[in-house]
């Protein structure tokens, strides 16, 4: 491939592209997703073009595509059929062969391996019509199933990049910026500046050099649908920052990738080569005089970079410590220049809206949030995975339609938003729209789009020890506020959980908590004590039974509770005695079994395994 | 010039002041910790706090960092300011007894409760140290090393440094070391609370250039030290 | 350690300062922890303090500065993995292997590590066994992976009673 030299270029190489797609029949897109791949989905992808080849089907339009995520990691490995949209789940490798010979060539459904509808008890055979994925809207994570990500071809043939020509062809910086400001896009990052107006203050402000910056650090402990983005449909986002490049003026840019995200990595390296090789990179993009390149650079660790000043102060070889803002990045930022830095699904967006217009964007979502969301929706729920859905979706819809409720009919009790410094929003908020302002005003955050599902066996106080604990150590301490405060907050949360609570620590807690949000300098410190303070004014009789009863409702801290045998329910089928690390557990088959409470390492196994519901815990 | 309004009174300062300089400079005052004229400000002790902006929008900054902008309005002791710094003195407090520094701190804004544990930390992470090797004595020694909890002022891999010359200056500028307490119980005839910490540099060096003629850390058998801090802790 | 290739990889990278992460980076992926050797090296040849380039290597979790073992277990303490009974899970390998994170077992054998989120929540708790995933990890599980481990290694489990 040489470089595509112009507009006209480009439009013919697409042609050419999807007339040789053409002669693809079927289409088998196996998910090999941050879910599905830890499952085997290599193996299986292997397995389907091993057979494809036996079978002598290459020649006859059967494609074999290793994909990003699906979404649905809760059924992995995903194996999709297109242009049905045939649904298989939970494929192994043996299951290959007979998928090719049934499916593909004589056209049956294998019932076996389909989607049950858990209310209805019926098979749903085609993707679109599973609740999973009735209640989303996939503008960004709908296209991953389309395309290897491997493949700037793929991408260009559902469209890719024709953002890019139109900026660079028919309309000037300004209006770039207009019909983003238009669009109501507001940072997925976290915060939810407005991304228009970050654009246009940076474009406003003087000087020559200015740089753009992919925050791809994503350092939410509980979050990854900016590595699924990377990995599933890496040249989205380089085509955003190309066009959020040439409307600032900058001929620079970084994509920061975390370590941890080894194939994100990978892919956003060679998409940018691939993007250079074809010239969409590089000097005189598609001969329009405009220039910009793309680096990688690699995180190596430390949640605090994924703030936008620390970020950059890594960038430059410093530790991720962050600085005073005023000034902020758009005046000025990498290497004291003017930048622009956005969140990888914020740039994802920008070529959806040059594509169909601000106006159309801003068709969806509420009056102040726009367009769509990707959560990633885990814990206690059913249906765990990534959904993308319109803001201003009620959380009931997200937990309930699409996440399928609470697994083993457990009682919902809320949900943690917004990373480690979001909050937690208990069940009767449940019908709260999803959006900027809803959720800050109940006092968490939209943040990068962490949802972890919480039961009645998720203990408030010990959520809260624990994203204190992690803030703490992922604080950089250079404020004191920020890191004895927390060091504090954690020291009495662990008295709590341990039953050394006293009368008073609740106050103390939210005293020293609103010192900590006002006292400190960057939005780690700020939002810091958001699981503290929410947990707090929702859970708060929760804090009362750990000090004035010294018991843990939930039975999750280990020092409040007990674990014994019911004698009503025991088999004794002596699973749990076989199981427990501890042997604790004595008695013999058939035989009513007994918890050692001095041996007991209170570790859950034999709650977990039991399947009479015969171990207790008080 | 500058513009902003301190406190009600309407301040002409110069461009690329800080707060805390503006704030000095009409002779109002806010405690500080972590500054020191002859050093870049750093940011770290969040004493220097004070609210900016119209409520309910407000929100606390530190001076010692924050620039001066055209019509910002400044309030340097409202209640929330005073509220947070008594806060953080407690916390300093409760880590760093031992400083006379700090203790001089509480009696200036009244803190006259301690909540939490009682620890012997000693050292503040103020960076003062640091920033005076660096930037005064052009050594650069000495640096943070690690974070979050773990975080602490050392030389690389905690051994002798060459680039050190055993000036002192690091010690001479140290709030946590530099003036003893004469004992947070005032009734105890001897105090010899500074007897409790060892300052890290003695395990690394025992012939530095030492201004504190009061310390006397450096005096005592290694034996005996120990002992004390066991003694202490129990 | 060959300071040679430390050389190497400082030549591929550049000198300017924002080189120093990249290189503290590959020299890790490359030795697997970083010596004192190899941050003199880097600070000398990059004309960096020595104070500045440690500073880096201890501020960053993926840096080590003491070599690690053969195996290397990460407890993913994720949000997700946590509400799922993580901590039980590294508590369990803790009493197994008698390290806490970040330290190695005697026998070099074991390098224990906990990591935030790995992106792959939906089958929490993960841990990961020199980058092989296991999901849905529960407290028994532990104990047979890693006398499968120890297996392979040789060691009998009699053997490592005897040791402690
Ligand atoms: C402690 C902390 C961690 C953050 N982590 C991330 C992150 O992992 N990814 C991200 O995109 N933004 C993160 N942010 C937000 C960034 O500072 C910044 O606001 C964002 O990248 C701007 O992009 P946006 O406007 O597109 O959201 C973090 C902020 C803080 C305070
Ligand atoms: S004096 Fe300003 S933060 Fe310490
Ligand atoms: S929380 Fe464990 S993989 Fe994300």
């Amino acid at each position: 491939m040489s470089r595509i030299k112009s507009i006209e270029e480009l439009e013919k190489l697409r042609e050419t592209i999807i007339e040789k797609q053409k002669a693809r029949k079927l289409s088998i897109a196996i998910c090999n997703g941050p879910g599905c791949l830890p499952l085997g989905s290599r193996k299986i992808t292997q397995a389907f073009i091993d057979e494809v080849k036996k079978q002598k089907l290459t020649d006859k339009g059967v494609e074999v595509r290793a994909t990003g995520c699906h979404g649905f990691c809760a059924q992995g490995p995903l194996v999709v059929i297109e242009p049905q949209g045939l649904f298989y789940q939970g494929i192994k490798v043996e299951d290959a062969p007979e998928i090719i010979s049934e499916t593909i060539v004589n056209g049956n459904i294998i019932d076996r391996l389909l989607y049950t509808d858990p209310d209805s008890g019926e098979k749903i055979p085609l993707e679109k019509d599973i609740p999973f994925y009735k209640s989303q809207q996939r503008l960004i994570s709908g296209n991953n199933r389309l395309i290897d990500p491997n493949s700037i071809e793929d991408y260009i043939a559902i469209g890719g990049y024709k953002a890019v020509s139109k900026v660079l062809s028919e309309i000037t910086t300004e209006q770039v910026i207009e019909e983003v400001k238009l669009s109501g896009l507001r940072g997925r990052g976290g915060a939810g500046f407005p991304t228009g107006l970050k654009w246009k203050l940076c474009h406003d402000n003087p000087g020559d050099t200015k740089y753009i910056i992919c925050n791809a650090d994503e350092g939410d402990p509980g979050a990854f649908m900016d590595r699924a983005t990377l990995e599933g449909n890496p040249h989205i986002v380089i085509e955003g920052m190309i066009i959020g490049a040439y409307a600032i003026g900058a001929h620079e840019g970084y994509i920061y990738v975390r370590n941890e995200y080894p194939i994100a990595l990978k892919r956003a390296i060679r998409a940018i080569e691939q993007a250079e090789k074809y010239g969409l990179l590089g000097e005189d993009i598609l001969n329009s005089g405009f220039n910009l390149s793309l680096h990688i650079v690699r995180g190596a660790g430390a949640f605090v970079c994924g703030e936008e000043s620390a970020l950059m102060s890594s960038i430059e070889g410093k530790v991720g410590e962050p600085s005073q803002r005023p000034p902020f990045p758009v005046q000025k930022g990498l290497w004291r220049k003017p930048t622009v830095i956005n969140n990888v699904e914020t740039w994802a967006n920008i070529p959806h809206i040059i594509n169909r217009g601000g106006k159309w964007f801003a068709s969806m979502g509420t009056e102040k949030s726009k367009g769509t969301k990707i959560f990633s929706l885990v814990g206690k729920v059913n249906n765990t995975g990534l959904v993308e859905v319109p803001m201003g979706i009620t959380l009931r819809s997200i937990v309930f339609d699409i996440g399928g409720g609470i697994p083993k009919g457990k009682k919902f009790k809320g949900v943690q938003i917004g990373g480690p410094s979001g909050g937690c929003i208990p069940e009767k908020l449940v019908d709260l729209p999803v959006d900027y302002e809803s959720l800050t005003s109940a006092g968490a955050i939209m943040g990068s789009g962490g949802l972890i599902v919480m039961d009645e066996n998720t203990c408030m106080v010990d959520i809260a020890k624990y994203f204190t604990n992690f803030l703490s150590e992922e604080s950089c301490g250079k404020c004191y506020t920020c890191r004895k405060g927390l060091q504090r907050m954690h020291e009495i949360l662990t008295d709590i959980t341990e039953g050394n609570g006293k009368e008073g620590n609740v106050e103390l807690l939210e005293e020293l908590a609103n010192v900590v949000k006002d006292t400190t300098l960057c939005g780690l410190g700020q939002t810091s004590p958001n699981p503290v303070l929410t947990t707090l004014r929702y859970f708060k009789n929760e804090y009362e039974s750990h000090i004035k009863e010294k018991k843990c409702p939930a039975g999750v801290c280990k020092e409040l509770i007990t674990y014994s045998v019911d004698p009503e329910k025991c088999t004794g089928c002596m699973v749990c005695l076989r199981n427990c690390p501890a042997d604790a557990v004595t008695g013999a088959k058939k035989q009513i079994h007994h918890i050692d409470p001095e041996k007991c390492i209170k570790c859950g196994s034999c709650y977990e395994l039991c399947k009479f519901d015969a171990i207790k815990i008080e | 010039m500058v513009k902003l309004i301190i406190n009600g009174m309407e301040v002409q300062a110069e461009e690329g002041w800080t707060l805390l300089e503006a704030i000095r400079w009409v002779g109002f005052d806010v405690p500080t910790l972590c500054y020191h004229e002859g050093l870049t400000p750093y940011g770290a002790c969040r004493l220097c706090v004070v609210e900016i902006g119209k409520e309910p929008r407000s929100k606390l900054v530190s001076s010692c960092t924050y620039p001066v902008e055209e019509g910002l309005i400044v309030r340097t002791h409202s209640k929330r300011v005073v509220n947070a710094r008594k806060m953080i003195v407690e916390l300093m407090l409760a880590s760093s007894p031992q400083s006379k520094t700090v203790q001089d701190l509480a009696s200036q804004l009244g803190v006259q409760q301690i909540r939490f544990k009682v620890e012997h930390e000693d050292c503040l992470l103020c960076g003062l140290c640091v920033r005076m090797c660096a930037e005064q004595m052009m050594a650069k020694a000495i640096d943070f090393a690690f974070r979050g909890g773990d975080r602490k002022i050392t030389t690389p891999f905690d051994m002798k440094s060459e680039e050190c010359r055993r000036c002192g200056a690091c010690m001479y500028i140290c709030p946590a070391c530099q003036l003893r307490c004469d004992g947070p119980q005032a009734e105890q005839d001897i105090c010899n609370a500074c007897l409790q910490i060892t300052p890290e540099c003695l395990k690394t060096y025992d012939d530095v250039m030492c201004y504190l003629t009061t310390c006397g850390a450096c005096l005592k058998q290694p034996e005996t030290k120990q002992k004390e801090t066991k003694n202490n802790k129990s | 350690m060959e300071l040679s290739g430390i050389q190497k990889i400082i030549e591929k990278n550049g000198t300017h300062r924002s080189a120093l992460i990249p290189i503290l980076l590959d020299i890790q992926d490359e030795y697997h922890f970083l010596s004192r050797d190899a941050l003199a090296c880097v600070a000398q040849t990059m004309d960096i303090a020595l104070v500045d380039v440690y500073r880096a290597a201890t501020f960053y979790k993926y840096f080590s500065l003491v070599p690690k073992g053969e195996h290397l277990i990460q407890v993913c303490l994720g949000t997700a993995c946590h509400v799922r009974g993580a901590p039980g899970v590294l508590n369990e390998i803790q009493r197994k292997l008698h390290i806490k994170p970040r330290e190695t077992t005697e026998d070099k054998l074991f390098t224990l590590e906990t990591v935030n989120c790995l992106g792959a929540c939906a089958m929490g708790p993960i841990i990961v066994m020199d980058e092989e995933y296991h999901g849905q990890m529960t407290v028994s599980k532990v104990d047979k992976l890693i006398e499968s481990f120890k297996k392979h290694e040789g060691i009998t489990k009699d053997e490592q009673d005897k040791k402690h």
